[in-house]
Parts: C-alpha cells; sequence; structure tokens
C-alpha cells in the first residue's frame, strides 16, 4: 500500500465539505439530512485512514461508534421529517411559519 | 504505482464522482441512489485500508439500512416535491465549502507526517471485536442505550401523530 497520509485526509476534507456544501444549500429536509451523512461518511475515512497511519484500533472502534449515532440521527431526523410534513403538508423550512403571528 | 494505490484512487475517484451527483440532484431518490453508490465506494475502500469489519457494517447499514430507510420516507410522501430546489443563496454555500477545503488542504501541506507512506495491515474482525469489548465496553453499552432512546423517540414521535393533526385542525380554525 503506497498511498500517502494526506492523499486520504484530502479525500475525507472534499467529501465533508461535498457534504457541507448539500447541508446548506438545498431547501430539501431530506437532501439536509442525506448531507450530514456524507460528512460522516468523510470523518469515518478520516478515521480509518489515521488508524492505519498510527496502526491502532481506536480509530476503526470510533467508526464504529458514528456508524452508530448515525443511524440514530438519521431514523430520529426522518421521523421528524415525516411528522412535520403531516402537519404542514411541506419539507421546506421555510414553510415552517406556524408560529407567526 | 502498486496496485494498491491504483485501487485506491480508483476507489476514491468513483465515491466523488458519485457524491458529487448525487448532492446535486433535485429529486431526493436520484441522490440517494447515488449516494448508495457512493457508500459502497467507501465500504471497499475501508476494505482496502485494513478495516474488514466495519467494511461489512457500511455495506448493511449505510448503503443497506439507512439509505433505505431515507427511500422508503421519499415514497411516504404523496407528491413528489420536485419543486423544491436549491437556496437562492446556494454560492455561499460553496463558498463556505471552498473555504473549508483550503483549510483543509493548507493543513495537509502543512503537516509534515502527510506524506508518510501508508503500510498495509488489516484488523481481523475478531481481533477488533476483543480490542473492542476489552477496553471499550462501555461505550458500546452507552451506544445501546443510545439506539434505545432513537427507538423510544421515534414511537413517541409517530404515536403523537393523531394529536398533531386535531391540534393543526384546532389551529386551523382560530382565526
Amino acid at each position: 500500500m503506497i498511498v500517502p497520509f494526506g492523499h486520504v485526509f484530502l479525500l475525507a476534507g472534499l467529501l465533508f465539505s461535498l457534504g457541507l456544501i448539500c447541508l446548506v444549500a438545498h431547501r430539501n429536509l431530506i437532501m439536509t439530512l442525506v448531507g450530514v451523512e456524507v460528512m460522516m461518511n468523510g470523518a469515518a475515512i478520516a478515521f480509518v485512514g489515521a488508524a492505519l497511519r498510527w496502526q491502532l484500533m481506536e480509530g476503526q472502534a470510533f467508526v464504529l461508534f458514528i456508524l452508530a449515532v448515525a443511524a440514530a440521527e438519521v431514523s430520529v431526523g426522518l421521523a421528524m421529517v415525516v411528522n412535520v410534513y403531516r402537519r404542514t403538508g411541506s419539507i421546506d423550512p421555510d414553510r415552517y411559519d406556524i408560529l407567526k403571528g | 504505482m502498486s496496485l494498491y494505490a491504483a485501487i485506491f484512487y480508483f476507489l476514491a475517484m468513483v465515491i466523488l464522482m458519485a457524491t458529487g451527483l448525487g448532492i446535486t440532484r433535485r429529486q431526493p431518490i436520484h441522490a440517494v441512489l447515488y449516494l448508495i453508490v457512493a457508500f459502497l465506494g467507501t465500504a471497499a475502500l475501508f476494505f482496502l485500508l485494513g478495516a474488514p469489519l466495519l467494511a461489512a457494517f457500511v455495506a448493511i447499514l449505510y448503503a443497506g439500512a439507512i439509505m433505505v430507510l431515507v427511500l422508503f420516507v421519499i415514497m411516504l410522501f404523496q407528491r413528489s416535491p420536485r419543486d423544491l430546489g436549491l437556496m437562492p443563496q446556494w454560492g455561499h454555500a460553496v463558498l463556505l465549502g471552498a473555504i473549508f477545503l483550503a483549510v483543509v488542504v493548507a493543513m495537509v501541506l502543512k503537516d509534515p507526517g502527510s506524506g508518510i507512506i501508508l503500510k498495509g495491515a488489516a484488523a481481523t474482525p475478531k481481533d477488533f471485536g476483543r480490542f473492542l469489548f476489552d477496553r471499550y465496553w462501555l461505550a458500546v453499552e452507552i451506544v445501546s442505550i443510545l439506539l434505545l432512546v432513537a427507538l423510544v423517540t421515534i414511537l413517541q414521535v409517530a404515536k403523537r401523530r393523531g394529536t398533531a393533526a386535531d391540534e393543526g385542525q384546532e389551529m386551523g380554525e382560530q382565526p
């Protein structure tokens, strides 16, 4: 394996910034959640690369916890999206103006 | 360039292209299908970087469970919200991502350790599981409680749907 460590980190940073753009730029709540998933994916790649660079298994253990947190986050988030869609009939956050007087 | 390096760059290209195509789709279904490709590429990358158990978990959890869950939720909506595009200020988001990327590139270029060539090593699932339950058993239990909390939250949010609709009607009736 002759890939420099920096290239793995560059890939992780690129994925993280793509997820950041998706998270901020989309006006669809589902695409926002998907952007968070992409960011977590980039972080996981950085952790696995670091685990290989230092030859420690802590990085891989962290990725396991990232997976569990991502599963919990996306399931709760999607349940809330469905709930708010049934209340307001829209998944555009700009339309959530029930509280507006 | 060895075979492993060629595989790494190929997988990186596949992941980046699939993610880039996915986040620019307006239809969430197309985006999710592209992202399944990206997550399968990530699973192969984990296998290459010496984490076979994590590769299996990513293929099962991310590409299998989470993305299918998102697909089901998209199908729950009666009419597809295809008119929802990007925010009008999406250029700012791209600027934000570019700034973040510039910081990452500067950090990688500045770090003297970034030129270190990674040596191949693999943590077998047996070693990894033993390590995890030896040293981080408490964290594993906390994660299981987190998943339980998520389950209870989802049941609560789904159960309150009827009263929420009543509330909405009441709110609609009030001027």
